[in-house]
């Protein structure tokens, strides 16, 4: 069991919760993830590390609420425990001084980048980080991305907040104003297709972080397989970074739809047991 | 009781009975229901308690075979445990997946003249005794401590039967575990319907009573290096991580939604219970037209699985004869007469979706039987032309596995082989590097339980030998 010493909601749908979880923070680089079961009759699910303090021996975790184990989990608070906590899994972010690198992140995306735009900002580089959001409620971190980029911009797609737009607007614009060495998009499968795009042109290295469908997160059930450069790689196990220049986003979509109409059916379940209890 | 039998040997063994197997196929519960008192006490008279005892050599772990069952024939059921758990510490386990008919039974005295002694059955009858009768059970006296900490990584066979040996010895044992239930394969791999849960957490608590600390949720290799762990108290460590990791065929269409490796297909259904969905959280498409690709008892617990969520027609699709399955016997002829379809030499060529990258059909190869391989099994050879498509909406890829990369990856200084595999010495279970060792699959590739736990219980011994050295 592992005790969640910390809660808060950074918007109505996205919590954000601090764990126990001292050897695991001791040892947790920016990119990696770690498996999460909420209870006993739980699914496993991945999550990217949002930050850690090994200090404190904990790490902080971000998920938005979409299904039962989302759910399940914004239901906790502070003093509950997480069933089982396993990590830190997947190989680190490349952090290296490349120059001047993007960091774009996209709705819970901007979680799982910030702290691989701190270490890069911490190599030396100059970092340019680009956040998005649907609108103003579903935006977080402002500050702390503030913190840990030379330069940062703010969209919304429906301009209530910051500038109204997608996060490939600016990013097109800083490629178009000068060299940049590196991207590293995070966030909704297409956003970071379209970010893909958007470099591709430019011939920029872009790094993107894919939150396939895993179940033990250590290559063993190879549910996580995703097609990159023609080359089928394990997510779990050979990222979650890869080239996205090189994935085959079709079957990268494909693959996340396999569970939609289970997960319908799960989180149908939950909620009509959780009217019952209130 | 007397000592030999009056009638001549009965040489047909006492059938152990199952459940019907049209009314199997829809449950979980387990297949084979084991002897009655009645049942064990005929069955061991038959034993000849014959001076050669070759059933004990040809034990991985050289149970003393006649001698348990002479204490069941006598009715001493605490001896018949005290003798099978000197040498097994896993026996309900073993009494219901060894490969007994290769092995103790192959060699049995009576085999030249009739059915050998089923021995697996009576290895069960006297473990489930043992399970049922644990208040009456004398705790296992373990020495005083030795001091010595020892690191074993991987809870499957291997590890649990090493953990147990050596903390049997008086060393203090943590054993690390991936996922969030120790027993490895035994829990995620080989369905209930074949080895109940129930047993194996008990195997699994017997090694805890033994004074084991079980670490859940440990991956090794990324939450702590082997080199980390010398450096931090442990003296030794055993890997015993195991085969884990998939093999999948390299053809087009594998990476369609309904196609699944049969490790994450079985992961799914018995360490998720996905079979239990939406009770338990994790999903698995059930399909109306299950292929599982393989002859293994891998695939064919992939194929009984399927047929159990409720598939309508499941078919083991393997490309050679049924000769040259590798299946134990048993299994396959349970999966038939429960209704799997055998699409025997058959070979998949690609797997063809629709416009939504779901799977909706097969295209095979019909194969034919060459000259013997390298593997001394006749070649499978394609007809040319042969193509046809099985219409199927689920593939099951159940082609064996190989070890997982995480420890040889980050561990410096062991030998590993082009096969992924850990080089340990066959007898002691030693690799090149020091204070490490290495048993079962990750040593072998994919083999059977009853192997894995003879590596771990020689290694426990070799590193017993180097921990009482080492004063």
């Amino acid at each position: 069991m592992f005790k969640i010493v910390a809660k808060e909601k950074l918007t109505p749908v996205i919590d954000c919760l601090k764990v126990e979880a001292p050897a695991l923070s001791r040892k947790a680089r920016a990119g990696q993830f770690v498996i999460i079961r909420v209870d006993e009759v739980g699914e496993r699910i991945p999550l990217t590390l949002a930050d850690w303090d090994a200090k404190e021996g904990t790490i902080t975790l971000v998920a938005m609420q979409v299904g039962t184990s989302t759910k399940k989990l914004g239901a906790l608070k502070a003093g509950d425990n997480l069933q089982n906590l396993v990590g830190p899994l997947g190989l680190p972010s490349d952090i290296e001084k490349f120059g001047t690198v993007i960091c774009v992140g996209g709705g819970v995306g901007i979680a799982p980048i910030y702290p691989i735009a701190r270490a890069l900002r911490e190599a030396g580089n100059k970092v340019i980080s680009i956040i998005g959001a649907r609108n103003k409620d579903l935006l977080f971190w402002e500050d702390r991305m503030k913190k840990v980029s030379d330069e940062l911009i703010v969209t919304t797609d429906d301009g209530s907040y910051a500038r109204k737009g997608l996060v490939t607007e600016p990013l097109k614009e800083k490629l178009d104003a000068g060299k940049i060495d590196r991207v590293i998009a995070i966030g909704p499968a297409v956003m970071m297709k379209f970010c893909s795009l958007t470099t591709k042109p430019y011939n920029v290295p872009t790094i993107v972080s894919l939150n396939s469908i895993m179940v033990d997160g250590t290559g063993m059930c190879g549910c996580c397989r995703i097609s990159v450069g023609g080359v089928t790689k394990f997510a779990c196990v050979d990222g979650p970074d890869f080239d996205g220049h090189q994935v085959d986003w079709n079957i990268a979509f494909d693959r996340q739809k396999v569970y939609l109409k289970e997960e319908k059916d799960s989180l149908d379940k939950w909620e009509s047991c959780q009217c019952g209890k209130s | 009781m007397e000592d030999k039998p009056k009638s001549k040997i009965n040489l047909n063994r006492v059938d152990m009975p199952r459940q019907d197997p049209l009314v199997r196929a829809h449950n979980y519960n387990e297949v084979a229901l084991g002897y009655s008192d009645d049942m064990a006490r005929q069955e061991s008279t038959r034993c000849i308690q014959c001076p050669k005892r070759p059933c004990v050599a040809g034990c991985p772990v050289n149970v003393d075979i006649p001698e348990f069952i002479k204490a069941v024939r006598d009715n001493n059921m605490p001896e018949a445990v005290k003798i099978l758990k000197s040498k097994n510490a896993l026996p309900a386990i073993c009494g219901r997946v060894c490969p007994q008919e290769t092995q103790c039974e192959q060699v049995c005295s009576l085999g030249k003249k009739g059915a050998p002694i089923a021995i697996g059955r009576l290895e069960r009858y006297v473990a489930d005794w043992d399970l049922g009768h644990k208040e009456s059970a004398s705790p296992t006296q373990v020495p005083p401590p030795t001091g010595k900490k020892v690191a074993i990584i991987g809870s499957g066979p291997a590890g649990l039967t090493c953990a147990a040996d050596l903390a049997k010895l008086g060393h203090k044992v943590t054993m690390f575990e991936a996922l969030h239930t120790a027993g490895g394969v035994l829990m995620y791999g080989i369905p209930e319907f074949r080895l109940p849960k129930k047993v194996v957490q008990a195997e699994v608590d017997y090694v805890k009573s033994l004074g084991v600390d079980v670490q859940l949720d440990s991956v090794m290799g990324k939450l702590a290096t082997v080199d980390e762990l010398l450096s931090t108290g442990y003296a030794a460590v055993f890997l015993g991580t195991g085969a884990g990791l998939p093999m999948f065929m390299d053809i087009p269409g594998e990476n369609l939604n309904g196609v699944y490796s049969a490790n994450e297909y079985l992961t799914r259904v018995n360490l998720m219970k996905a079979y239990l969905f939406p009770e338990y959280d994790t999903p698995i498409k059930i399909g109306k037209r299950v292929a599982v690709i393989g002859g293994g008892n891998v695939a064919m617990d992939s194929a009984r699985c399927a047929l159990r969520l409720g598939a309508d027609k499941v078919y083991i699709v393997y490309r050679r004869s049924r000769a040259e399955m590798p299946a134990r016997h048993e299994e396959a002829e349970n999966a038939e007469e429960e209704g799997i379809i055998f699409k025997l030499l058959t070979n998949p060529k690609q797997i063809i979706g629709d416009d939504k990258g779901w799977v909706k059909g097969m295209e095979c190869y019909e194969m034919e039987l060459g000259e013997p391989d390298a593997s001394g099994r006749r070649r499978p050879i394609t007809k040319q032309g042969s193509e046809f498509i099985m219409d199927v909406d689920v593939v099951v890829v159940a082609l064996g596995t190989t070890p997982n990369p995480l420890i040889p990856a980050t561990t410096k200084g062991l030998e590993i082989t082009k096969r992924g595999t850990v080089v340990a010495d066959e007898q002691s279970g030693k690799t090149v590097k020091d204070r490490v060792w290495a048993g079962g699959d990750v040593v072998t590739g994919a083999a059977t339980v009853i192997s894995a736990m003879g590596a771990g219980k020689r290694a426990a011994a070799s590193i017993h030998a180097f921990l009482t050295d080492q004063k």
